[in-house]
C-alpha cells in the first residue's frame, strides 16, 4: 500500500460508503416489506438495524461495476423466470417417466468474466434453476463445477455448458461491466 | 362453487402423498444427506400447506408463519451439511455418510 | 360468471399446480438413484411452487398490500435456496455421496488430480 493523502483517504470513504449504498437501501426495503408498513418510524428503524447488521456481519465490499441496463436486466428477468418454469417441468418429467435418470454428469465451465460478482449472480441462477446446481466455484479462474441430473451424453454435458455460458452473458448484458460485455461478445 | 373445492381436494390430496413420500424417504435414508433433503423437502411442503390454507380460508395472517419456517429450513440444512463434511474430515474415511448397495 | 369467480378459479388452479410439483418432488425423493440427484428433486416446489401458491394467495387477496408482504417470502426464498443447495451438494460430493458409475463425465475429479499432480511431486 502506497501512502495516502488526507483528500485521497476522504475519497476512499466516500467511494467504501457509496459501495455499501445499495447494499444498505435493500436492507431498510426489506425491513419495511416485513412490517408491512411504510412509516417514519420503520424507515428510522430499518436504517439502525441496516447499519447495526452490516457492521457487526461485516461482509468485503462487494464490486459493483457501476453499469446497468434495465432492457437487458428486464430480458435477463423473463429468460429467467422462463428457464424455471421449463426446468421444474422437465425435472418432474424426470421424476414421473418410466425410465426414471439413468445418469447425471458433473461438469467444469469456464466462465468468461473475471467478476466475483458476476460469478456469484450465474451461481445462483444456475441453482435456482432445477436440474444444475454448482458443486464448487474456483474464484481464481472463476470455474463452476455443476452437477447436472439427466445427462444421458458427451453432447448433452456440452449443450449444459453453452446453456450456462449464455446465461452469464446474459448477466452481464444486464449489469456486468463494460470490459465484461465486450469479452462475452467475442 | 363445485369446481373450486373439487380442485381445492385436489391440492390436498397432492400435499398429503408428496408429503408422504417425503417422510417414506426420510425414514430409508440411507444417508445423513437423504434424510436431510427429505424432510427440506418435507418442510418445504409445508410451507406451501400453510399459504394453500391462506388461499382456501380466504385470509393473509400466517404470511410471517411462511418466512419463519424457510429461515427454519435454510438454518437446518446448513447446519446438517456443515456437520456431514467435518465428520468425515474428521475420521478420514467416507463409509460414515455412504452406504452403498442399497439402493437399485 | 364475474371476474371474482374467475380469479377464484385461477387460485385454486394454481394451488393444484403446486400440489403436482411438491408430489414431483417426493416421487423424485423415492426413484432418483443417489443423494445428489435427489437434491435436485427437492430444489423445484422450492421456487416454482412457492411462486405458485403466493400467486394464488394474491389473486385470493387483491389488494397490493398483500403483494408487498408476500415479496419477501419469496426474496428469502430465493437468496437462500441455492446456499442450501450448493452447502448440500457440495458436502455431498466431498462425502462420495454420490454414484459414480452414473456420471457420463466428472470434469471437477479431473481438476482435483490435475491440481494434485502439479503439487506432488
Amino acid at each position: 500500500m502506497t501512502e495516502l493523502r488526507g483528500s485521497e483517504v476522504r475519497k476512499r470513504i466516500g467511494w467504501r460508503l457509496w459501495q455499501q449504498l445499495p447494499l444498505l437501501v435493500a436492507l431498510v426495503v426489506l425491513w419495511m416489506l416485513l412490517w408491512g408498513t411504510v412509516s417514519w418510524i420503520s424507515v428510522l428503524s430499518g436504517v439502525v438495524v441496516a447499519i447495526a447488521v452490516t457492521r457487526v456481519f461485516y461482509l468485503p465490499p462487494v464490486e459493483l461495476s457501476g453499469r446497468l441496463n434495465p432492457f437487458w436486466l428486464l430480458v435477463f428477468l423473463c429468460r429467467f423466470f422462463f428457464d424455471v418454469v421449463v426446468a421444474s417441468f422437465q425435472v418432474a418429467g424426470q421424476a414421473f417417466r418410466p425410465r426414471g435418470v439413468r445418469s447425471n454428469a458433473v461438469i467444469a465451465v469456464d466462465l468468461v468474466t473475471v467478476s466475483d460478482f458476476i460469478t456469484t449472480l450465474t451461481a445462483i441462477t444456475i441453482s435456482l434453476i432445477p436440474g444444475s446446481l454448482v458443486l464448487e466455484v474456483d474464484r481464481d479462474r472463476s470455474i463452476l463445477y455443476l452437477h447436472a441430473i439427466g445427462v444421458e451424453s458427451v453432447e448433452e454435458a456440452e449443450r449444459v455448458r453453452s446453456k450456462v455460458l449464455s446465461v452469464e452473458r446474459a448477466i452481464v448484458r444486464a449489469i456486468g461491466s463494460a470490459d465484461d460485455v465486450e469479452r462475452t461478445r467475442a | 362453487m363445485i369446481v373450486e373445492s373439487v380442485l381445492h381436494w385436489m391440492a390436498g390430496g397432492l400435499f398429503t402423498a408428496a408429503a408422504a413420500l417425503a417422510l417414506v424417504r426420510v425414514v430409508r435414508g440411507p444417508s445423513i444427506l437423504d434424510r436431510m433433503i427429505a424432510s427440506d423437502v418435507l418442510l418445504t411442503t409445508l410451507i406451501l400447506v400453510v399459504g394453500a390454507e391462506m388461499v382456501v380460508n380466504g385470509h393473509t395472517r400466517t404470511v410471517p408463519l411462511m418466512l419463519v419456517l424457510s429461515g427454519v429450513a435454510i438454518f437446518a440444512t446448513v447446519a446438517v451439511a456443515r456437520y456431514v463434511s467435518k465428520q468425515d474430515r474428521g475420521d478420514g474415511s467416507t463409509d460414515s455418510a455412504r452406504s452403498p448397495g442399497e439402493e437399485p | 360468471m364475474t371476474l371474482d369467480d374467475w380469479l377464484d378459479l385461477a387460485a385454486a388452479l394454481l394451488l393444484v399446480l403446486g400440489g403436482f410439483l411438491s408430489l414431483a418432488a417426493g416421487v423424485g425423493l423415492l426413484r432418483f438413484p443417489d443423494a445428489l440427484s435427489r437434491l435436485h428433486a427437492a430444489t423445484k416446489p422450492q421456487v416454482l411452487g412457492l411462486i405458485f401458491i403466493l400467486a394464488a394467495i394474491a389473486l385470493e387477496a387483491r389488494s397490493w398490500s398483500t403483494l408487498l408482504v408476500l415479496a419477501p417470502v419469496l426474496v428469502f426464498q430465493m437468496l437462500t435456496a441455492p446456499i442450501s443447495a450448493h452447502m448440500v451438494g457440495r458436502a455431498g460430493y466431498r462425502t462420495g455421496n454420490f454414484r459414480e458409475d452414473l456420471l457420463v463425465t466428472d470434469e471437477l475429479d479431473e481438476a482435483i488430480e490435475r491440481a494434485s499432480k502439479e503439487t506432488g511431486p
